[in-house]
C-alpha cells in the first residue's frame, strides 16, 4: 500500500510542479518578510515594527512594481522568543520568493536567528538590535540602523562634559552590558579631561551604604550606573537619602517605569536624573511629520518606539532589492545579489536618518539620545523629555 | 499587677541589651582601631599620596572622619543579620540541623509585610496617612509578616522536617535545601500569576526615607553629613526589642526552660513531661516570626525585593550564626553584629586602602575569609557552643 501511495504522492507532486512552476515565472513575486514579536509582552512595539514595513512597502514599492515584480510581506511572529524566531527563519530561507528579512525587536531573538539566514545568505536589516554582538559576527548579510549598547557610554560621557561635570564616580553591575558601557564612559569622560573618582563593580541588589562611603566622600558631580534600573534605582535612591544632591545618569537598562517606582521623588531632587537611549519617540526624527500622519490614518494609533524605524529598514530593502535587479539587467535577483548591494547603498534617506552600512553593518552614523526624568508618576514615564540628540560613528 | 511586676525577670531584661551595647561598642573600637593603624601605615606610602592628590586630604583624615557613619551603617546591617541568625541557631539548637530553608522564610516575609503595605497604597490609604498612623501600618506589615512568616515555619517544620527526625543528619539539610528552592520559585510564581511582576516595591509614605541630621565635617574640599535615616533607626529599635523579648523567652519563662531542656536533652525532656514536637514547632514559630519580621524590615530599609531577595541575607545570616558559635543565641548576636561591621567596614575602605584595585565588590572576600580564620582556629565559634545555654 505505502509504495502504491508513494508513487501516486511523486506523480501529484509532479503534475503539481507543472502546473506552478510557469506560473511563478510569469509573475515575479518578491516576498519581504518581517520578524518582530506580535504577541505576548512586547507585541505592542513588535507590532509596530510590522506595520511601519508594511506601510513602507505600500509607498515605495513602485519602482519595482514597474520593473514587472510584484512585492509582497510576509509577516511572521517571532514572540521574542529565540526559538520561535529560529523556527520562523528555516521557514523564511526555505521561500524563495523571500529575498529580505526586516526583523527582530529583541538582540537574543535576533542573534541565533540571524545565524539561519547567514546560511542561505538571506539579507536581514534590523530596525532594534543594539547589541555589539548582532554586527560584530561580521556577516555581509546582517545589518542594523540603530545605535549599539557600546556607544553609549560615550554619549553619557559627552552629555555629562557638555553639563559641564568636573568629576565621576562610575559604578557598573559586573554584566558584559553594565561593565562593556561603564568602561566606554569612563575612557571618554577621561578624554573630556574629568576625574573619575572610582570605578566600582557590584552585584549588590539592596545595600549599598559601604559603596556609598567612597562616593559621598569623593562628592562628584555625578554618578554613572552601567547596569539595569533594578540596582541602579535603588543605588540612586539611597544616595540622595545619604545627602548627594549631584547628577545621575545611566543607560538604557535604565528605561523601565519601575526605576521611577523605586527611586520616586528623589530622582528628580537635586541636579537630576538622566539615561541614554538609542531610540526617541518617533516625534523626535526630523522627516517623520508625513510617516506619523500616513501612520495614524492607516491604523488609527499612533506609531510605538521603533515603527519609523521598521520603516526605514523596509525601504532599505526594496531600494536594494531594486539596485540589484537593474545590475542583473531587470532579472529577479539573487540573495546574495540583495545582501550585497544593501551593504553598497550610499546615504539611503530615510525618515530616521541618512542611513550608509560600514563594513560589518552597523550605520556609518547613528543616533542616540539622552533623557530626563521629570515625574516621580510611573504613569508618566513616557513624556520623560529627550534633553540630547546625538550623531555617532560605531566604535572600530 | 504588682505580682506581675515582681514575676518579671529583671537581670534577663537589662542583660541581653547590655551585650548588645558591649558587642556594638566593641566591634566598633576594635575595627576603627584596625582600620586607623592601616591607614597610619599606608599614609606615608603611595596610597596616602593618591588620596590627597584627588581629594586633598590625608588618609588617616579620611579615614577618622567616615568612621562614625561607616560604624552606624555597619550597625544597622548586623541587627539585621543577628535577628536572621537567631532562627539558624534555635534551630540547630533543638534539632541540630541548619535549616537552609530560613532565607525563604525571611523572604516570604518581606513578600507579605511588602504586599500589604502595597493593597494599603493601592486603596489611597497610605498617602494620606498621618504620622502615627503611618507607624500603625508599618506596624500592621511588620506583624503580618511574622505570622506568615511563623506559620509557614511551623507547617515547613511538619511537612518536611519532622518525618525525617530520626533519619540520619544529612537527610533533613537535603530536605531544607529542596524546601527553599520550593518556596522561591513558590514566590515567583505566586507574584507571576497575581500581580505579573517580578520586582515588588516597597511604598514610599510616612517619615522613614527621612533623615536625622548629626552633624557636618570638612573633608578637604567636600563636606560629610553625618546622619542615620529614620528607617534605620527603626531597624535598629525594632531587631534590639525583638532580641530583647526573645532572650527573654527562652532564659526567663517556663517556656524557655521547655526549649532549654529540649534543646539538652529529647527523651529526658519528654519524660519531664514535656511535649516535645510542640515546643520544636514553637522554636519554629518564633525563629520564623523573626525572620519574618527582619524580612519587612529588609524591605523597608533596601525598598525593592524579588523572589530570590533571601538568599545572600540568609547566607551572611548562616555565616554569622557559625561565626558566633552555632547553637548559641549569645553567639549569633555577636556574630552577625561582627559580620555587619566587618562588610560594611570591608567595603568602605578597602578601595581606598588599595587604591581602587580591589574595591566594594570584594567586601565579601573579607567577610568570609575572616570566618574561615575563626573556624581554623576556633571551631566551636567566637562564643563556643554554650550547652548549658544553648536554645
Amino acid at each position: 500500500m505505502t509504495k502504491r501511495f508513494w508513487i501516486v504522492f511523486s506523480l501529484l507532486i509532479a503534475v503539481g510542479m507543472v502546473f506552478i512552476g510557469p506560473a511563478a515565472a510569469a509573475d515575479q513575486i518578491i516576498k519581504i518578510a518581517t520578524q518582530s514579536p506580535l504577541s505576548g509582552d512586547n507585541s505592542a512595539v513588535g507590532v509596530d515594527i510590522k506595520r511601519g514595513a508594511e506601510l513602507a512597502l505600500e509607498q515605495m514599492s513602485a519602482p519595482l512594481a514597474k520593473m514587472g515584480f510584484k512585492v509582497e510581506l510576509a509577516p511572521f511572529d517571532d514572540q521574542a522568543n529565540p526559538d520561535a524566531g529560529v523556527a520562523n527563519a528555516k521557514r523564511i530561507v526555505s521561500d524563495p520568493a523571500i529575498l529580505a528579512v526586516v526583523g527582530h525587536y529583541n538582540s537574543g531573538v535576533q542573534i541565533p536567528s540571524s545565524e539561519v539566514y547567514h546560511t542561505s545568505g538571506l539579507a536581514n536589516v534590523s530596525p532594534a538590535n543594539t547589541n555589539p554582538k548582532v554586527t560584530t559576527r561580521g556577516y555581509l548579510e546582517v545589518n542594523r540602523i540603530v545605535g549599539r549598547d557600546d556607544v553609549q557610554g560615550v554619549v553619557g560621557a559627552d552629555f555629562a562634559a557638555g553639563k559641564k561635570v568636573k568629576s565621576v564616580f562610575v559604578v557598573h553591575d559586573k554584566t558584559a552590558y553594565g561593565q562593556g558601557i561603564a568602561e566606554f564612559f569612563k575612557k571618554r569622560a577621561e578624554e573630556k579631561a574629568m576625574k573619575v573618582l572610582g570605578f566600582e563593580g557590584t552585584e549588590e541588589k539592596a545595600n549599598f551604604d559601604s559603596l556609598l562611603s567612597p562616593i559621598l566622600a569623593g562628592n562628584p558631580d555625578l554618578v554613572y550606573f552601567g547596569g539595569m534600573y533594578g540596582q541602579a534605582a535603588v543605588l540612586f535612591k539611597q544616595a540622595r537619602e545619604k545627602g548627594y544632591m549631584g547628577m545621575f545618569l545611566s543607560d538604557d537598562g535604565f528605561d523601565s517605569t519601575d526605576a521611577v517606582k523605586i527611586g520616586g521623588q528623589t530622582l528628580l531632587d537635586g541636579a537630576g536624573t538622566f539615561y541614554s537611549t538609542v531610540s526617541g519617540p518617533a516625534t523626535i526624527y526630523p522627516g517623520t511629520a508625513k510617516f506619523i500622519t500616513d501612520f495614524k490614518a492607516k491604523y488609527n494609533a499612533s506609531p510605538q518606539p521603533f515603527a519609523a524605524q521598521g520603516y526605514d529598514s523596509m525601504g532599505i530593502s526594496l531600494k536594494a532589492i531594486e539596485a540589484a535587479a537593474k545590475a542583473g539587467g531587470n532579472k529577479l535577483p539573487t540573495r546574495e545579489a540583495v545582501s550585497k548591494a544593501i551593504r553598497a547603498l550610499q546615504d539611503y534617506a530615510g525618515i530616521t536618518g541618512k542611513f550608509t552600512f560600514n563594513s560589518i553593518g552597523d550605520p556609518t552614523v547613528a543616533k542616540y539620545f539622552v533623557i530626563q526624568v521629570t515625574s516621580p508618576d510611573p504613569a508618566k514615564w513616557n513624556d520623560n523629555p529627550v534633553v540630547e540628540t546625538l550623531d555617532i560613528a560605531p566604535p572600530k | 499587677m504588682k505580682r506581675f511586676l515582681k514575676s518579671i525577670n529583671i537581670p534577663e531584661l537589662i542583660r541581653p541589651l547590655g551585650q548588645l551595647v558591649f558587642f556594638s561598642l566593641g566591634t566598633t573600637i576594635v575595627l576603627s582601631a584596625i582600620v586607623l593603624v592601616f591607614a597610619l601605615i599606608l599614609d606615608r606610602t603611595v596610597v596616602g599620596q593618591t588620596l590627597f592628590e584627588r581629594l586633598n586630604v590625608s588618609l588617616f583624615t579620611y579615614t577618622l572622619i567616615n568612621l562614625p557613619q561607616v560604624a552606624i551603617d555597619g550597625l544597622t546591617i548586623g541587627f539585621v543579620y543577628a535577628a536572621i541568625a537567631l532562627g539558624y541557631t534555635m534551630v540547630y539548637g533543638v534539632l541540630e540541623f541548619i535549616n537552609f530553608a530560613h532565607s525563604e522564610i525571611f523572604a516570604v516575609g518581606a513578600f507579605v509585610g511588602v504586599e500589604i503595605l502595597i493593597a494599603l497604597d493601592r486603596f489611597g490609604i497610605l498617602a494620606g496617612a498621618s504620622l502615627v498612623m503611618a507607624y500603625v501600618y508599618l506596624i500592621l506589615a511588620i506583624v503580618g509578616g511574622m505570622l506568615a512568616a511563623g506559620g509557614l515555619a511551623v507547617a515547613v517544620e511538619r511537612v518536611a522536617y519532622r518525618p525525617l527526625r530520626h533519619a540520619s543528619r544529612l537527610v533533613p539539610l537535603i530536605s531544607a535545601i529542596g524546601v527553599s528552592f520550593l518556596l522561591q520559585d513558590a514566590i515567583r510564581l505566586v507574584e507571576s500569576l497575581t500581580t505579573g511582576q517580578f520586582n515588588r516595591i516597597f511604598p514610599t509614605f510616612g517619615n522613614f526615607d527621612r533623615r536625622v541630621i548629626l552633624g557636618k565635617m570638612a573633608l578637604g574640599t567636600t563636606n560629610i553629613t553625618l546622619g542615620v535615616s529614620i528607617k534605620s533607626i527603626i531597624v535598629i529599635v525594632s531587631a534590639v526589642l525583638m532580641l530583647v523579648a526573645l532572650n527573654y523567652l527562652v532564659n526567663a519563662t517556663k517556656v524557655g526552660k521547655a526549649i532549654r531542656a529540649v534543646a539538652q536533652d529529647h527523651p529526658t525532656a519528654s519524660l519531664m513531661g514535656i511535649d516535645v514536637n510542640r515546643i520544636i514547632s514553637l522554636t519554629f514559630l518564633v525563629g520564623g516570626m523573626l525572620g519574618g519580621a527582619a524580612g519587612v524590615l529588609y524591605a523597608l530599609k533596601f525598598t525593592r525585593i524579588d523572589a530570590f531577595v533571601g538568599f545572600f541575607p540568609g547566607l551572611k545570616a548562616f555565616t554569622a550564626a557559625v561565626l558566633g558559635g552555632i547553637g548559641n543565641m549569645t553567639g549569633a548576636l555577636l556574630g552577625g553584629i561582627v559580620l555587619g561591621m566587618l562588610e560594611t567596614y570591608a567595603g568602605s575602605y578597602m578601595g581606598v586602602f588599595t587604591m581602587g584595585a580591589a574595591g566594594t565588590e570584594y567586601k565579601d572576600i573579607f567577610a568570609f575569609s575572616i570566618l574561615i580564620l575563626v573556624l581554623i582556629f576556633r571551631p566551636q565559634g567566637l562564643m563556643g557552643a554554650n550547652v548549658a545555654q544553648k536554645a
